[in-house]
């Protein structure tokens, strides 16, 4: 269903019509939430400050959008050259989700026109979060010229757009740099609260945890979004990008089964560096066993099985349930094991209007991918540029 | 040694070479505060649960009045925590020495996990001893509220214009200004549970009490290095968990516990890059290697291709040349042959005669 398929018919397509009423939904809340404050619309309180908009848009969002810096590098620098195809829709998702990331970040902060005052007002540098909002506004910036070449060729705009062009593998390092910097950062937030992250998932080595998992996380869901795309916008595909798709899926799912085995093998050295064997046995102990052999080991031995057989099918699927086991983390750490000391009466649970919110954002993220895919050159590539890479 | 001492050792080695326990690289670690700066002494075994220092605090900070008023002590029977409109508040424990009194308030630690966690530096440790909040630079991130291991600040979410985090000051302002000479919840305590004074000389007070009646004091002064240590010391009659206070929490100062993972930072954009371009150099050599293969391969079976098929036309082109020979030479025998025949029939009706003519004529018709 291209847009201009659905202007000749009615604008009343169900997909339409969902949009229409979370963006309306959303917009009321936008308002409820800047013109009364956070306290209206969030459950936020004084034991629980971080919630859903820090937990799952913020943390989710970032390693959710992993794909790009893995995919640019993976077929730039490590020589997987021939699935050039792939690398703009991943440059893509990771600029709306880092967009977004910022968006919905300005929900949450309490005085959000002074995001820039870090680094123009006062800078705590000894901060967790200095670095993390540092390397994010970088990264977006290299993220908005990685993508710009599309935009400029659908604008039309040679000069510029084969000027930026001739940076690519500069701005690619530079996003490995600063993607290896903040992904372990937002683990590196949690270090600071020893007493109020379970010690399960409480470790010095969160950043490099949030670090490797953020490859595997950036390779599930180059193929999961592959997958729904394929289905969504089969018509704007190139032959080329259908033609290395399968390929690409085989070559993805073997790294990121290799990379899904070596977290495998960092988070059992995390507990038995901290001599945390016994705490297994535990209710607490069950959880995290449920998400280091439910959603790392097994999907570490379905992509192994799936690359081996070229079973295209079951690797989808495992990207699936490796994208939820990544989510099932970061909310680990950020919400469900986070104060897990508090009596339960104190425990935080997000409000509807949080939810809203964060479905808001997500169709926001939808229908721009949506607006920007049809119209310019991402799937396929334009043709004064055939030969251009 | 033992397993935990050698996967220890692996790890530091291994994986965290790079995030490993090394705080002391960042400094600072052995901070004990500044010299001479001032701290609070509170005493459970002499608290009575009266609510005064809330009275005190609530007063000389005019905050707004509470809901039940500060002498109705059944707000006792339930948990509180500090609040935006109160910086500190005193709740009851039942223990095995019966109902103990604890006030809680901001700590004021040495060095802040609140003010490390800050990326505006809005929280700073003053020479005094209290832990100030800058309000005019504040973002209100709340990031100061998850890392405080105390859970002291509060913050007003319900506030839409200028939301701040809130949390109790030490009366610094109030003593900078003269209008009082200690906090406003020491002056108001009626059973001197609450000293204020230099922390080293708090820490010698303290040390008094526990040696002179070993029999009513836990052996241990809360806040002496709990999380690097605080402006604020505890005293008790009972262990500390049962007053609700925790334990766990190490000697780690707050900048301690991320200075590790901090100090990696400058060696990722130091060496990545390098190794990447060394990784982008490897594929793309290999890429040249491959492609001068290809090119190699490409340019071998042309020439193969080529003397093959010169052989062939060579062959194809002699064949031809000697079935055309051949021809030619059948031709010309073809040729002969007929001279030959024709000059004969010629020379023998010559040899026949005239008259004979008719017949000859007819004779070859019937030959
Ligand atoms: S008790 Fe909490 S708020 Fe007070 S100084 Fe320490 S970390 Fe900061
Ligand atoms: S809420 Fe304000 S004081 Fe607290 S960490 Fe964020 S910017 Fe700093």
């Amino acid at each position: 269903m291209s847009t201009e398929a659905v202007s000749n018919k009615s604008v009343f397509t169900p997909f339409n019509v969902i949009t229409g009423a979370i963006i309306a939904m959303g917009l009321i809340l936008t308002v409820m939430r800047f013109y009364n404050g956070l306290g209206t619309v969030t459950n936020l309180d004084n034991n629980n400050p971080w919630g859903i908009w820090i937990g799952f848009d913020l943390l989710v969002g970032v390693v959710l959008a992993a794909g790009g810096y893995t995919t640019s590098s993976a077929v730039l620098l490590f020589g997987m050259k021939k699935h050039r195809a792939a690398v703009r829709p991943a440059l893509l998702t990771a600029f709306l989700g880092y967009f977004f990331v910022v968006v919905a970040l300005t929900y949450d902060l309490g005085r959000p026109w002074r995001l820039p005052y870090p680094f123009v007002v006062q800078s705590g540098t000894t901060s967790m979060l200095f670095e993390v909002g540092l390397c994010v506004a970088l990264y977006l910036t290299v993220l908005f010229l990685e993508f710009s070449p599309a935009a400029l060729e659908w604008l039309g705009f040679k000069r510029l757009r084969n000027w930026i062009h001739k940076g690519t593998i500069a701005l690619t390092v530079f996003g490995v740099v600063l993607s290896t910097l903040h992904q372990s950062s937002l683990g590196a937030l949690y270090l600071i609260a020893p007493s109020k992250l379970h010690p399960l998932w409480y470790s010095t080595y969160l950043p490099t945890f949030f670090f490797i998992s953020s490859i595997a996380a950036g390779l599930s869901m180059v193929m999961f979004e592959g997958w729904i795309s394929h289905k969504a916008f089969h018509d704007h595909m190139s032959e080329e990008y259908l033609g290395q798709h399968d390929d690409l899926y085989y070559g993805f799912a073997k790294g990121a089964s290799w990379v899904l085995l070596g977290y495998f093998f960092a988070k059992v050295i995390g507990i038995a560096v901290d001599d945390e064997w016994h705490l297994l046995a535990t209710g607490w102990g069950q959880w995290f066993l449920i998400e280091l052999l439910g959603f790392v080991l097994m999907p570490c031995l379905l992509y192994a099985i799936g690359a081996r057989e070229k079973n295209l099918k079951l690797i989808r699927w495992t990207a699936l349930l490796t994208v939820a086991g990544i989510i099932l983390n970061r909310l680990n750490v950020s919400l469900i094991a986070f104060n897990y000391h508090l009596p339960a009466d104190q425990r935080y649970f997000p409000s509807w209007q949080e939810f809203g919110i964060t479905i808001f954002v997500c169709t926001l993220i939808v229908v721009t991918f949506r607006f920007i895919v049809t119209r310019m050159p991402i799937f396929h590539d334009h043709p004064d540029y055939k030969d251009h890479h | 040694m033992n397993r935990r001492k050698f996967l220890g050792l692996m790890g530091a080695a291994g994986v965290s070479a790079t995030l490993g326990k090394k705080a002391e690289a960042a400094g600072n670690v052995s901070f004990d505060g500044y010299p001479g700066s001032k701290g609070v002494l509170f005493d459970a075994t002499r608290c009575i649960g009266c609510r005064k220092c809330e009275v005190g605090c609530n007063e000389i900070n005019g905050l707004p009045a509470p809901e039940k008023p500060f002498d109705d002590l059944t707000v006792l029977d339930t948990e509180r925590r500090t609040e935006n409109e109160a910086y500190t508040v005193v709740n009851k424990y039942e223990t095995g020495k019966g109902s103990v009194f604890r006030k809680i308030q901001c700590m004021h630690c040495l060095e802040p996990a609140c003010a490390s966690a800050c990326f505006v530096s809005a929280f700073r440790k003053q020479p005094s001893g209290a832990v100030s909040y800058d309000e005019s630079v504040c973002v209100g991130c709340r990031y100061c509220m998850v890392a405080c291991p105390f859970e002291v600040p509060t913050y007003s979410y319900n506030d839409p214009i200028t939301p701040k985090v809130i949390k109790c000051h030490l009366c610094e302002p109030h003593i900078q200004s003269g209008k009082v000479e200690v906090p406003g919840c020491v002056g108001k305590c009626p059973k001197e549970a609450l000293v204020y004074g230099e922390r080293s000389e708090l820490i010698r007070i303290a040390r008094r009490r526990i040696e002179a009646h070993p029999e009513r004091y836990v052996d241990h002064i809360y806040g002496e290095r709990e999380m690097g240590g605080t402006s604020w010391l505890y005293l008790s009659g009972v262990p500390f968990g049962e007053l609700g206070m925790r334990e766990d929490l190490g000697t780690h100062s707050g900048p301690e516990l991320t200075s590790g993972a901090l100090s990696v930072v400058p060696m990722v954009p130091a060496l990545w890059p390098l190794l990447l371009a060394g990784v982008y150099g490897m594929t793309k050599r290999q890429h040249k290697i491959a492609d001068n293969e290809k090119a190699d391969a490409v340019a071998e079976a042309i020439a193969t291709t080529q003397a093959e098929a010169d052989t062939k036309l060579k062959a194809a082109m002699q064949r031809a040349q000697s079935d055309k020979e051949a021809t030619v030479k059948r031709e010309v025998e073809k040729a002969r042959q007929e001279a030959i025949r024709e000059a004969e029939e010629a020379a023998r009706a010559a040899a026949e005669g005239d008259d004979n003519a008719d017949n000859g004529e007819k004779e070859e018709e019937g030959a």
